[in-house]
């Protein structure tokens, strides 16, 4: 911020030959028709008269001046999920500090929202919340399929990586060190 | 009131959750009588979007009835059944009086980038949506446009976003008379894009998809040649080989973050998330366009980066244009063309389900079963 004392502001019209060739016509942002830069707009920063009370925490993107007039209110953030969230809005949205941050946020936040189920003593109904129904009744061969192909892959690896710590344990017991000498 | 209620990724149900209130004086309550699961919703329901938080209810497309109000509204009153743009806007922030009703500055506190959607994760505002008996919608007195006497409310709720986000995809296309349009995608906004396209005067028209019952649709709604990318090999060439070797003059990116076609990009994109979102469609839009052309884009992407051929769009002198739909500044015409059959939106809508089944909606939306293209919900108070 400190380089903005030599960036002195210069009104463009000084310049010479400034604007001899614009062309209003050729205004690739059609279709926006009542475009108007913040110059020629008499009020740039008016707001709404009333500002929607601020009594729930809402996380403020760092590239906006104040909490917009309004915002939403559900599932304002809390737990781990939302420790990592107030984390991610400490940086601009051009950083990925910001988004990675905030996927992994939503990761968590389905756990936290199982165990919130499980502590309310709901058992989430996973066949009926993924739809699988829908999938039985028009899509049952592929489905089938699919859910079988998933079962015998996580078998299989069930299988192969207790064998292997079986087989490591054995190869551990079969060399005596201490009876070689 | 029931609501449906985001649990993860491909997870969702309808529950019981307070009423929603009002907030602000410019708030209104709606009582839902009609809310759709949009192809964008799709990215929610894939946990594509970040900051989409668990126990949110989504739904960016629906029409109500106006059952309270707050004391700063004059625009609309209680009992009015009112069509509901999916942007909120205040209609006085410097953009907004630029008819940018997408983009507006005092709807979002969480992103500099986009304005305030319903239903659309804290990326987009946090707000509910109307997938739900009962919405809140913020600044009353400028979003919500009354229903006309004589529209159907399947028609109406189609104009909260499908139609008017079809027809802008056509309209930023910059469609002169005669000219080639290619759309990308055959959901319903691609549907739309194509049929909007003849409006702007396009001399022909064509839609590539991988769906035989999606094309075969857009070939009677739209009137357009419809392609099967995986049949044509690669479907840039395709389109050089059928337009002499020019190119489209104009191309609409009508898919999005969930393009299928390319296995880098599937991989990168939709997989491991190390994009945001497959940008597959946008690939082969650039590519397909001709020098000087027009690239449209109507999908919706995450808010971080794309492998896109930029040096291509450089090179070849394109124009990118692309924005969220400014949906209220379009509603006078589109109403107009509803109401003298111009366009016929209820068409699309190939499903009715209970809100009660809003997972299986979803389901047979996102994984296109049973030829679905548009799927309408119904809350349980929406015939009373």
């Amino acid at each position: 911020m400190k380089d903005n004392a030599i960036n002195t502001p210069i009104d463009p019209k000084t310049i010479k030959g400034w604007g001899i060739d614009a062309d209003p016509k050729n205004d690739p942002t059609y279709p926006m028709r009542k475009r108007m830069n913040a110059g020629e707009d008499p009020t740039p920063k008016r707001r709404p008269d009333n500002l929607q009370p601020v009594n729930v925490e809402v996380l403020k993107s760092i590239e906006r001046p104040k909490v917009s007039a309004v915002f939403g209110t559900p599932a304002p953030p809390s737990g781990l999920s939302g420790m990592i969230r107030r984390q991610a809005f400490k940086y601009s949205e051009n950083q990925y500090k910001h988004w990675l941050p905030l996927i992994v946020a939503d990761r968590v936040n389905v756990v936290e929202g199982v165990v919130t189920d499980l502590f309310q003593g709901k058992l989430p109904n996973i066949w009926a919340e993924k739809g699988y129904g829908m999938e039985w009744k028009h899509n049952r061969t592929a489905f089938v399929t699919k859910m079988a192909t998933i079962g015998a892959v996580t078998a299989g690896l069930v299988v192969w990586l207790s064998s292997g710590k079986k087989k490591k344990k054995s190869e551990f017991k079969a060399k005596d060190y201490l009876s070689r000498f | 009131m029931l609501a449906m209620d985001y649990r993860g990724p491909k997870r969702v149900r309808a529950v019981q959750k307070p009423m929603p209130e009002i907030r602000h004086p410019q708030d209104a309550i709606v009582r839902v009588l009609r809310a759709c699961i949009c192809g964008s919703d799709l990215h929610l329901y894939n946990g594509n979007v970040p900051d989409t938080r668990v126990g949110s209810t989504f739904g960016h497309e629906f029409v109500g009835e106006i059952v309270d109000i707050g004391a700063d509204v004059t625009k609309v009153k209680v009992g009015d059944r009112v069509i509901v743009p999916f942007n909120i806007a205040c209609g006085e922030c410097h953009f907004c009086r630029q008819e940018m009703y997408g983009n507006c500055q005092e709807s979002n506190t969480e992103s500099g980038a986009i304005g305030g959607i319903y239903g659309y994760s804290h990326t987009a505002g946090g707000f509910n949506g109307g997938q739900a008996e009962y919405a809140r919608v913020p600044y009353a007195n400028v979003g919500p446009v009354i229903i006309p006497a004589d529209m159907d409310l399947d028609d109406a709720v189609m104009l909260t976003d499908v139609i008017p986000t079809g027809y802008q995809g056509a309209e930023m296309a910059g469609i002169q008379t005669g000219d080639t349009v290619v759309v990308f995608g055959a959901g319903p906004i691609g549907i739309v894009a194509a049929r909007c396209a003849w409006l702007f005067g396009a001399g022909r028209v064509i839609i590539i998809d991988k769906e035989d019952y999606r094309l075969d649709f857009a070939r009677n709604y739209s009137y357009c040649e419809a392609y099967n990318f995986q049949e044509i090999g690669d479907p840039v060439v395709f389109i050089k080989k059928i337009t002499d070797w020019m190119g489209a003059d104009c191309v609409i990116d009508a898919v999005g973050a969930e393009a299928e076609g390319n296995t880098l990009q599937t991989i990168t994109g939709r997989k491991l998330l190390q994009q945001a979102g497959s940008a597959t469609a946008l690939h082969w839009a650039i590519n397909a366009v001709k020098k000087g052309g027009v690239v449209s884009i109507v999908g919706v992407y995450g808010p971080t980066d794309n492998l896109i051929p930029i040096g291509n769009a450089m090179n070849k002198g394109l124009t990118l244009r692309g924005n969220q739909t400014s949906v209220k500044r379009l509603l006078p015409r589109l109403i107009e063309h509803v109401q003298n059959g111009v366009l016929d939106p209820k068409a699309l809508i190939t499903h009715r389900l209970p809100l009660e089944e809003v997972a299986d909606g979803y389901r047979m939306f996102s994984n296109k079963l049973d030829n679905c293209i548009k799927t309408v919900l119904m809350p349980p108070t929406a015939n009373q």
